[in-house]
């Protein structure tokens, strides 16, 4: 029976998803979808994934969403290398504590990142305004801050001397600025070197190719169609109402 | 394992992720202090609490020496190490990740939107801003839409939201849908299949669940009679 894994490598959980696959050797058919076109939104989608988001996996019979779960059925599955997801409890929760903090922050206002400069004055072609940005801004500095001084501290990685998820899901989803030009890792030494050692392990070849997208954003966003981001719309408000 | 003596836990109880916290050591006799710190206090922000847990939330956990934070983080450790009944956290992978596809989807939706609920129409008039009726609209439809998934995704035609017995899932559901309470509004109220999902957990944990809730029943008649 054939794995499927349905992703967008443009969204962060799906890279992580991917790079996680790719990095060890897992044979996965590679179901690529376009949250731009509005795939999720499709019947055919709904049978694999009701929350209508990307990542999600078919295996045989077995439907998964969330990219947490994902990697850790995987992992487990699988029988990844230990360093990914420890069998020692106490590091395993330190990767978990990572995992669980991260929705509610970095993976927030890193991804508002791309959508308040790049693809929101591209979809309903205006600028957001100053105070809103200038918030933005503040708020993913002080989750970098966060990271820095509590996850991360001294250490060459999250849980320790090797790499975990917590690193995977940290490092794509503090690329995703990247995309809208804005290069965190320049305006703090320690998160750069962190981010040159994770590439590093990841292989810096697979972590480019599952970046590619992203890297490119600026570029493609400038053929994109905006009458194709209308299913956004109510995403967009949302950012503007809060 | 680690050390021998009981685990220190760090709780309000009005925090949602407290009480989960709480029930689980409770129900499970997994032998606890609780240091209570009043968030309305501002205990969270003492230096001493800060250097505990630089992010000043609760809970926090503490084995002896070993200071872990996030909830959903927590209660995974503790069922691991103190060997609590397969069916909160299933060893199972498929089961498992069942667990794990909730726990994570919870963050930005169940938690963020019963929370978001409870802290217009209770925390910020308290704090003198009152309830802007354009937002608050917003914020039920968005919950409206969180409790659609709970039940047609997640809970379906089971009696628990991961399956056929209560998981870690179900505690963190019912600790964030029981705080809207604080204001005497039941989310449940026009949602029958969730109500008899919300009975199913509350018996599953009996004692525990409401005196872990005990403070959300005084808020709430506070609330209700000032009305």
């Amino acid at each position: 029976m054939s794995l499927e894994i349905y992703l967008d490598l443009f969204s962060q959980p799906c890279r992580s998803v991917y790079i996680f696959a790719k990095k060890n050797n897992i044979q996965f058919d590679y179901k690529k979808i376009s949250l731009f076109e509005g795939y999720q939104y499709s019947e055919e989608y709904g049978k694999i994934n009701l929350l209508r988001k990307a990542p999600a996996i078919k295996d045989g019979d077995f439907c998964l969403a969330e990219s947490v779960a994902i990697m850790l059925y995987l992992a487990e599955k699988f029988h990844t290398p230990d360093h990914w997801y420890p069998a020692d409890l106490q590091k395993r929760a330190r990767v978990n504590e990572y995992l669980s903090w991260q929705h509610s922050a970095i993976r927030i206002h890193a991804s508002k990142m791309l959508w308040f400069k790049l693809l929101i004055p591209k979809a309903l072609g205006v600028e957001i305004p100053k105070e809103k940005m200038d918030n933005a801004i503040e708020d993913l500095n002080a989750s970098l801050n966060i990271f820095e001084e509590k996850f991360l501290q001294d250490r060459p990685f999250i849980v320790g001397d090797q790499i975990s998820l917590a690193d995977l899901v940290a490092i794509v989803e503090i690329m995703q600025p990247v995309g809208a030009g804005m290069d965190v890792f320049e305006n703090s030494p320690k998160l750069k070197a962190w981010k040159d050692r994770v590439r590093a392990e990841i292989g810096a070849e697979l972590f480019d190719e599952a970046h590619q997208a992203i890297i490119y954003a600026q570029e493609a966003v400038k053929t994109m169609d905006p009458k194709k981001m209308e299913h956004f719309k109510p995403k967009i408000l949302k950012y503007f109402l809060s | 394992m680690a050390g021998g003596q009981a685990v220190k836990a760090y709780l309000d109880l009005l925090s949602q992720p407290s009480r989960a916290v709480l029930i689980f050591l409770k129900h499970n006799k997994i032998p606890h202090t609780v240091e209570l710190v009043a968030l309305r206090k501002g205990q969270h922000k003492t230096p001493e609490f800060t250097k505990l847990n630089p992010m000043q939330k609760v809970p926090v956990l503490d084995d002896n020496g070993f200071v872990l934070t996030e909830s959903d983080a927590i209660l995974k450790y503790l069922v691991t190490t103190y060997n609590a009944p397969d069916h909160w956290y299933p060893k199972l992978p498929q089961k498992r990740a069942r667990v794990d596809e909730y726990t994570a989807w919870h963050h930005g939706n169940t938690r963020l939107h019963a929370s978001t609920v409870f802290l217009q129409e209770v925390i910020f008039p308290m704090m003198g801003q009152p309830t802007n009726p354009a937002k608050f609209k917003k914020a039920l439809a968005d919950l409206d839409s969180t409790l659609d998934i709970l039940e047609n995704m997640f809970l379906k035609r089971q009696a628990f939201l991961c399956g056929d017995d209560i998981s870690l899932a179900d505690l963190l559901a019912v600790c964030e849908l029981m705080q809207p309470m604080c204001s005497g509004r039941d989310v449940l109220k026009d949602r029958p299949k969730l109500q008899s999902w919300r009975s199913r957990v509350q018996s599953a944990l009996s004692d525990s669940f409401d005196e872990a809730h005990s403070v959300v029943y005084q808020i709430r008649q506070k609330f209700t009679a000032k009305l």
